[in-house]
């Protein structure tokens, strides 16, 4: 005798296989597209970093995941891009975060020579309180630019630092707590490549990422 | 009002105006207040929201008779959470950068009550083509609703419209943007969830005052009539 509990949870199991079979047909047509644009999304960045659109998908594979806590402001491993001129590295593209932002994380990446000089940078992603904090979108004002060009080296970090606290770099109005942030982190992304120069010799190691 | 309740008419009345979710019923306020920053995000998510409840409408109406009522609930649940996931996936695919910023609140139309409202009220007990309609209608409503938020709070904001509607509808976009006034610095409290509770509650009392003038004027009319009989 089949009760008519267990006709309904029959009912409802060959609904839920319809449902999963028609979300996996999708899922399959959708998938090849959605790797695509993941793909140009990523290096649209990286060539918003990078001088003269360099990027490419050779960049974007040769990619180290590093954990520095200190430096890159998160306890789980960052990817660090590297890009090369024939075998030697001309950049890294350092994606950090800066932890103390005014509401949370600020993402950011960064583009760095090898010998401290920042290329370009811009957010990722952050929480910052609209009209104030939020100044160091690249869309909402081209501060993010100011960047460009400074050199990083360890004996100047009191030049790394908002007007206010002495340093180069403009405070918004109603906001220092957000810029301070991201300089600090651009600045420590710079240290980074500095202080750790076998970066450049690891084995490439974050094909399962992306 | 002795109209046919599935007539178009009436049911383009019930959802545009009458029992709009957005303004009367006050369902899926979470994605109507969070959302609406700018036009574009307002029309985006609407016009995701429309298309789940158009398919939920339609295979809910379509299973009606299939379904034991014990489950019809998980069932609808089931329903509607495919679709939604079906469009996130295609929203993926084909408007990333809106995708990105939505965020979190396209697999939220899940939970938006007014979809598995109106999947329970309506579609399930009506035929698929006024289901469709209804879904058609309530799905428009709701959409006003956030774009007209959208606007008051993206004018007031930032001064523009249709800020980024490229990432919804492609590069020719761009030039749909509109900047009405340079601001030097934008008005907070508009783009701030405070702003959205402030710009939702004028709406529904323009809506009231709205239904309240008409009331008046029909009940003058009314005893306008009745003089005339009377003076007979």
């Amino acid at each position: 005798m089949i009760l008519p509990v267990s006709k309904n949870a029959a009912l409802l199991a060959l609904v839920a296989l319809i449902c999963v079979a028609i979300l996996g047909l999708v899922n399959q047509l959708a998938q090849p597209r959605i790797a695509e644009q993941q793909l140009k999304n990523k290096l649209a960045i990286l060539n918003d970093v990078l001088p003269q659109n360099r990027a490419s998908e050779s960049v974007l594979a040769d990619c180290i995941l590093v954990t520095n806590e200190a430096l890159l402001g998160r306890a789980t491993p960052q990817p660090i891009y590297r890009l090369r001129e024939d075998e030697d590295i001309s950049a890294y593209v350092i994606e950090t975060t800066a932890p103390d932002g005014y509401s949370g994380n600020i993402d950011l990446i960064v583009a760095v020579t090898p010998d401290g000089t920042i290329l370009g940078s811009r957010v990722l992603n952050h929480q910052e309180t609209p009209g104030l904090g939020d100044k160091i979108e690249r869309r909402r004002s081209d501060w993010i630019d100011s960047f460009q060009g400074k050199q990083v080296s360890p004996d100047n970090k009191s030049r790394w630092a908002v007007k206010k606290d002495g340093g180069q770099f403009d405070q918004f109005t109603g906001a220092t707590i957000t810029p301070r942030a991201v300089v600090n982190a651009v600045y420590n992304a710079g240290l980074l490549v500095l202080k750790q120069p076998d970066l450049a010799s690891r084995p490439a190691n974050c094909g399962a990422i992306q | 009002m002795t109209d046919n309740p599935n007539s178009i008419r009436e049911l383009a009345v019930q959802g545009l105006w009458r029992n709009n979710p957005g303004l009367v019923q006050l369902l899926g306020l979470c994605p109507l207040l969070a959302v609406t920053g700018t036009v574009t995000n307002a029309l985006g998510l609407g016009l995701a929201t429309l298309l789940v409840l158009l398919g939920s409408n339609i295979v809910v109406s379509m299973v009606r008779s299939v379904v034991p009522a014990e489950i019809r609930i998980p069932v609808f649940v089931l329903i509607i959470a495919s679709f939604v996931t079906v469009v996130q996936l295609l929203m993926n695919a084909f408007t990333f950068g809106l995708y990105q910023s939505l965020g979190i609140f396209i697999p939220l139309i899940v939970t938006n009550c007014a979809i598995i409202g109106r999947a329970e009220a309506f579609a399930s007990k009506n035929a698929v083509l006024p289901s469709a309609i209804d879904a058609l209608m309530m799905g428009l409503g709701f959409m006003l609703v956030l774009v007209a938020l959208g606007a008051m709070r993206e004018i007031l904001g930032q001064g523009t419209l249709f800020d980024g509607a490229d990432l919804l509808l492609g590069d020719w976009a761009a030039v749909l943007r509109i900047e009405l006034f340079q601001l030097d610095t934008q008005f907070l409290l508009a783009i701030l969830p405070p702003g959205a509770f402030i710009g939702m509650g004028l709406l529904i009392a323009l809506k009231n005052l709205i239904d309240a003038r008409l009331q008046q004027r029909q009940q003058q009319a009314a005893s306008i009539t009745r003089a005339r009989v009377t003076a007979q």
